[in-house]
């Protein structure tokens, strides 16, 4: 009973960095989704050396560590005169690495229509640019929504260890709580339970989106 | 006979994939009004010889005129040929995520850029055409074969084309629903549309054909009218081929 009158007493203080953190998910969603529909696009449609780029920029961003790419933004392009806040280095970098990580996924789903789809639109005198807008782009996305749903979860856990760069999220407001009272184990269990309310309410949501979305033939198979 | 408008003219289609010669040397021309027929065995090069007329698979060599006009390729006229020429397909190819309705009228809005409302009601009435108004709202997944087959008529129908071009329209179909899509082929030919249609469905080719063209290895091999290549072909691989068609899907 006590351990609940602590949480109640400290939920003012972590209510702040629940706010902070969903603004961080939604900011770095965001992103990634726009960066996605590029990337994959440019990978799959876009002349050579745009495809190429898009790849390599692929294979950079889940070639290596999520903590290392926030590194670089925050401590690294300083160096180069770009200084961000501690948040924008972390919205940054959690949007700039799923958006590559949700750009495979597109292409999976882009690569699992059936060719004809475009055919037909361009034999209709559709320029590519429309087929992929009005035909590719969305059917794909209706099969991207689990495997992107699952990225979007990812990045609001992910967006604890923003508190690495200082940027004042959920984790990071615990982290001070509880190095004032040393109730490490009691405020990092509240933390969690709250990680998993959030997750749980996306998981939700996006089962939500599904059946709305949802056109007779898109069934997810598994 | 009067004599009718030119539709579509091509001469001496090459088109080779690597090695493979798919097209040698492939010429016709089809006026309006007219059904042409291509018959020939698989692999022949049937499918590529209507896509290459399309440019959706630019031949190699070779002329084409439509409406008398030569098309000289370029991606930005592409667009506007390909509009003035319907395509209907084997697999059908309507547009998954879009109901009947929807997968009529995405040409009228997107490509000839016309309102929804007006777009709406030229939509209905291509599928009241083919019989589907009453499965309008319905998506591609619920619809059978045939129904599907109709749909995608409807679409080519709805771009008000030249002529319309058919890759054996009915090979996927269950052989109780070949019918209604005939049915409808039949009687967009009788309206004079002008059609050029890939099939071994005889019994239509012989109704409305005005001419067959027998294609083999890349070349046509002989053309004429109905009672002259069916009853009465020149080439003997015409008369084998015949044969085997007749053995594989009966008389009619
Ligand atoms: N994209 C391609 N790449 C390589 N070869 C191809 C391609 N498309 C077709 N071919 C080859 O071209 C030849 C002609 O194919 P096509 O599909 O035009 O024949 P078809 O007469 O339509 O046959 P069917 O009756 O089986 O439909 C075949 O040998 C085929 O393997
Ligand atoms: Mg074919």
């Amino acid at each position: 009973m006590e351990l609940i009158t602590y949480w109640i007493s400290i939920l003012p203080e972590l209510g702040n960095g629940v706010i902070n953190t969903l603004i961080m998910t939604f900011l770095a969603v965001s992103m990634s989704a726009v960066l996605a529909v590029i990337l994959a696009m440019g990978r799959m449609y876009g002349p050579r050396i745009i495809s190429t780029l898009c790849k390599w920029y692929i294979e950079f961003f889940r070639g290596t560590p999520l903590l290392a790419q926030l590194f670089i933004i925050y401590y690294g392009l300083p160096s180069w005169g770009l200084n961000f806040s501690s948040f924008t280095s972390a919205v940054l970098a959690f949007g700039l690495n799923s958006g590559a990580y949700v750009a495979e996924y597109l292409r999976g789903a882009v690569q699992s229509i059936d060719k004809g789809q475009m055919t037909a639109g361009l034999a209709m005198g559709m320029t590519k640019f429309t087929a992929i807008r009005k035909i590719i782009l969305p059917q794909a996305l209706r099969f991207v929504i689990p495997p992107w749903s699952n990225d979007v979860i990812y990045t609001l856990k992910y967006t604890s260890i923003a508190f690495l760069v200082g940027a004042q999220e959920l984790m990071s407001k615990a982290k001070i709580i509880a190095s004032f009272n040393f109730r490490f184990i009691d405020t990092f269990v509240f933390v969690a339970i709250i990680y998993l309310i959030l997750v749980l309410l996306l998981t939700l949501f996006f089962n939500w989106l599904e059946r709305k979305l949802k056109i007779p033939g898109f069934e997810i198979k598994n | 006979m009067e004599e009718r408008k030119e539709i579509l003219r091509v001469e001496d289609l090459h088109k080779s994939y690597g090695t493979n010669k798919v097209l040698q040397g492939i010429s016709l021309n089809i006026k309006q009004g007219q059904t042409k027929v291509i018959i020939g065995p698989s692999g022949t090069g049937k499918s590529t010889l209507l896509t290459c007329v399309n440019y959706l698979n630019p031949p190699d060599k070779g002329r084409i005129w439509l409406e008398g006009e030569e098309i000289i390729y370029s991606e930005r006229e592409i667009n506007k040929i390909r509009q003035k020429k319907g395509f209907v397909f084997q697999q059908f190819n309507l547009f998954n995520h879009l109901t009947a309705l929807g997968n009529v009228m995405v040409g009228l809005t997107e490509v000839l850029k016309k309102k929804k409302k007006e777009a709406r009601e030229k939509a209905m009435y291509e599928l009241e055409r083919v019989g589907m108004a009453d499965c309008a709202e319905q998506y591609p997944a619920e619809l059978s074969g045939g129904q599907q087959q109709r749909v995608g008529i409807a679409r080519a129908l709805a771009m008000d084309p030249l002529l319309i071009m058919f890759d054996e329209p009915t090979s996927a179909l269950d052989p109780e629903l070949m019918g209604e899509v005939l049915d409808n082929m039949t009687k967009l030919a009788l309206e004079g549309m002008t059609l050029l249609v890939v099939t071994h469905e005889m019994g239509f080719a012989r109704a409305v054909a005005d001419d067959i063209i027998f294609m083999e290895n890349g070349r046509i091999v002989e053309e004429g009218p109905p009672e002259k290549l069916i009853m009465n072909p020149e080439k003997k691989r015409t008369i084998e081929f015949l044969q085997k068609i007749t053995q594989l899907y009966g008389e009619d």
